[in-house]
């Protein structure tokens, strides 16, 4: 996802010059493109993401469209004032991108993780949240976020994660996208853990549990019509999520549920447990730790379906 | 109108006449902070001076058409002194008096810190320390992008140079010779709840600045020709950041109040109000 942003995002500063790409030391060589031909628009502003999250709102007042870009918890968690008073206080254009999202760079250890951005951040009024599930959901998510009025989280992974969508699918901000029509199971996939859903609902067909997939690549604001149908139609809907359970995706999912009158279907929430995570090996590892893998879902839904 | 128009009308007047402004504007904030049971007077007095020479003698502004383009910005990064800020835009035209007596009311956009959008010439919102240097860095960069001539200036507080997000602007600034960037610190010596250099090593603070390749003046933050001055001094092509550490005394044209930190919070009664306008001619 690394590399599509880089690439998209030099494709779009050429297509609109108040594009300004605000780095908090990170990224080497990967914008070099970017740097080379939109120098005076490209600004390493150091390891100082406070500092990155205010300028980018000096930015934004004066007309321009900054994008921030950092780690994950340095991009969100690091500036989190910067981002509720100087960017969603002041309703500003401001695009924040927090790249290694969740469990991306496990081995780097719990400095270096994101379980909590979703949930500090869905909490800020004016902010739109994007978690694309591929390097296609994260062009088409960068491309919207430009035109749209108001300040954007994008949430990506790392890199070389599988392209799950095979042709360009329409994309709109607060509209889920329908990948696999399904009639027993709905699952409603955030993010990075779109290719674990689609190995999850290969492995229910094999047990004949026919899975409809959503990638919901907008956590906020949630697609309420998509939510509203899933409910009454399917009886077990599944999230998934790689976040904690505590105030993310899932966590928002239940939250609109309680809010609406009694459903006839249930909700699995499938995230991480409320803890951190303090071993050495990658993502695959942590998702194993965590019962994120496509055998360990698919079993939780088998159980909780009842088959 | 063209903006060397705009820049002789806010630049024409002279320190003489600028006192009786201030005098004026301190005693509409005592006024007023005795009917809002507002506080933060003290420190909403100190920098009285400091925005009375900056938007009578320095600022290219233009109070009927406050959003121009090419206009000069300026941010009160030390939110709590709102009522100072309002009242100096009401003085200066920006909106009338009478929403200016709304201050703090029920309802009324003018809130105890300044909101973007809350009354023209407010530039941004404040009220958490140590955000408005970034983001007055921001639109400084973004005049160099679009190669217009504004300038930026942040008045901040001693107290909020205890931030560290300030000290990344510090850094960042000089690095990309922003010479559109102005700097001032209300340096009243206080803080909430105490002597700010008795609580963070702050001393010296100009050579601090002077370290972080700023251009640094010192300057009586209440001698109004002497901040008059200094402000037009400043001159850009330079590749460096101003910063000017104006020395000051919180709570300002008030012997009562003057240096006293009580006055951080206290909220004057009719008495001290008729005794201060007293004081300050105004009676």
């Amino acid at each position: 996802m690394r590399n599509a942003f880089a690439s998209e995002i030099t494709a779009l500063a050429a297509q609109d010059e108040r594009l300004v790409l605000l780095l908090g030391d990170i990224g080497n060589r990967l914008f070099n493109e970017f740097k080379e031909r939109f120098s005076d628009r490209f600004y390493n502003c150091g390891v100082a993401e406070a500092n990155m999250t205010g300028m980018a709102a000096g930015l934004a007042l004066c007309g321009m469209r900054p994008i921030t870009y950092s780690i994950t918890p340095f991009a969100v968690t690091r500036c989190l004032e910067q981002i509720k008073v100087d960017v969603c206080c002041q309703n500003l254009p401001v695009v924040i991108v927090g790249t290694g999202s969740g469990l991306s760079y496990a081995g780097l250890g719990a400095t270096h993780h994101s379980m909590e951005d979703i949930a500090t951040l869905r909490s800020m009024p004016n902010l739109t949240i994007i978690c694309p599930a591929d390097i296609m959901e994260v062009r088409l998510a960068l491309r919207a976020a430009l035109k749209h009025s108001g300040p954007i989280y994008i949430r990506l992974g790392k890199k070389g994660e599988p392209l799950v969508h095979k042709v360009e699918p329409e994309f709109a901000i607060g509209k889920g996208i329908i990948l696999i029509e399904g009639k027993d199971v709905c699952i409603l996939s955030s993010g990075n853990m779109l290719p674990v859903a689609v190995q999850t609902a290969d492995l229910l067909k094999n047990h004949n549990i026919s899975s409809r997939l959503i990638s919901v690549h907008t956590v906020k604001p949630l697609d309420e019509p998509l939510l509203a149908e899933a409910f009454s139609n399917f009886t077990l809907v599944v999230t998934l999520e790689e976040h904690s359970l505590i105030g993310g995706f899932g966590s928002s999912v239940a939250e609109w549920l309680a809010d609406q009158p009694p459903q006839p279907s249930r909700l699995l929430r499938i995230g991480a447990p409320d803890r951190f995570l303090h071993e050495g090996g990658g993502q695959n590892h942590a998702r194993q730790v965590f019962g994120l893998t496509g055998e360990d879902i698919a079993a939780k839904v088998m159980r909780v379906y009842g088959t | 109108m063209t903006l060397d128009n705009k820049a002789k009308n806010s630049a024409d007047d002279t320190s003489i006449g600028l006192e009786e402004i201030a005098r004026r504007i301190r005693g509409r904030m005592i006024e007023l902070s005795h009917r809002s049971k507002t506080p933060h007077l003290g420190g909403a007095l100190s920098c009285v001076d400091i925005l009375t020479a900056a938007y009578w003698s320095f600022l290219r502004i233009d109070p009927q058409d406050p959003t121009y383009p090419d206009r000069d910005r300026f941010i009160l990064s030390k939110g709590h002194a709102a009522l100072a800020l309002f009242t100096t835009l009401a003085e200066r035209g920006f909106f009338s008096q009478a929403l200016l007596d709304t201050f703090a009311q029920p309802g009324s956009s003018l809130e105890e810190h300044p909101s973007l959008g809350s009354a023209p010439g407010v530039e941004v919102s404040s009220g958490s320390l140590g955000h408005g240097l970034p983001i007055g860095l921001g639109m400084a960069l973004a005049a160099r992008i679009q190669k217009r001539p504004y300038r930026v200036v942040v008045v901040m507080s001693d107290g909020e140079c205890e931030e560290g997000s300030v000290w990344e602007a510090a850094l960042f600034a000089p690095m990309h010779g922003l010479d559109n960037l102005i700097t001032i610190i209300d340096y009243n010596k206080w803080q909430a709840t105490g002597r700010s250099n008795e609580i963070m090593a702050l001393q010296p603070l100009a050579q601090k600045w002077e370290a972080f390749s700023w251009r640094t003046y010192e300057v009586d933050g209440h001698d109004l020709r002497a901040l008059v001055e200094t402000f037009r001094s400043f001159s850009s092509g330079n590749g460096k950041p101003v910063a000017v550490i104006a020395h000051t005394v919180k709570g300002k044209g008030v012997s009562f109040m003057e240096d006293d930190n009580n006055w951080h919070y206290r909220i004057p009664s009719g008495e001290e109000v008729t005794a201060a306008k007293k004081e300050l001619g105004l009676l």
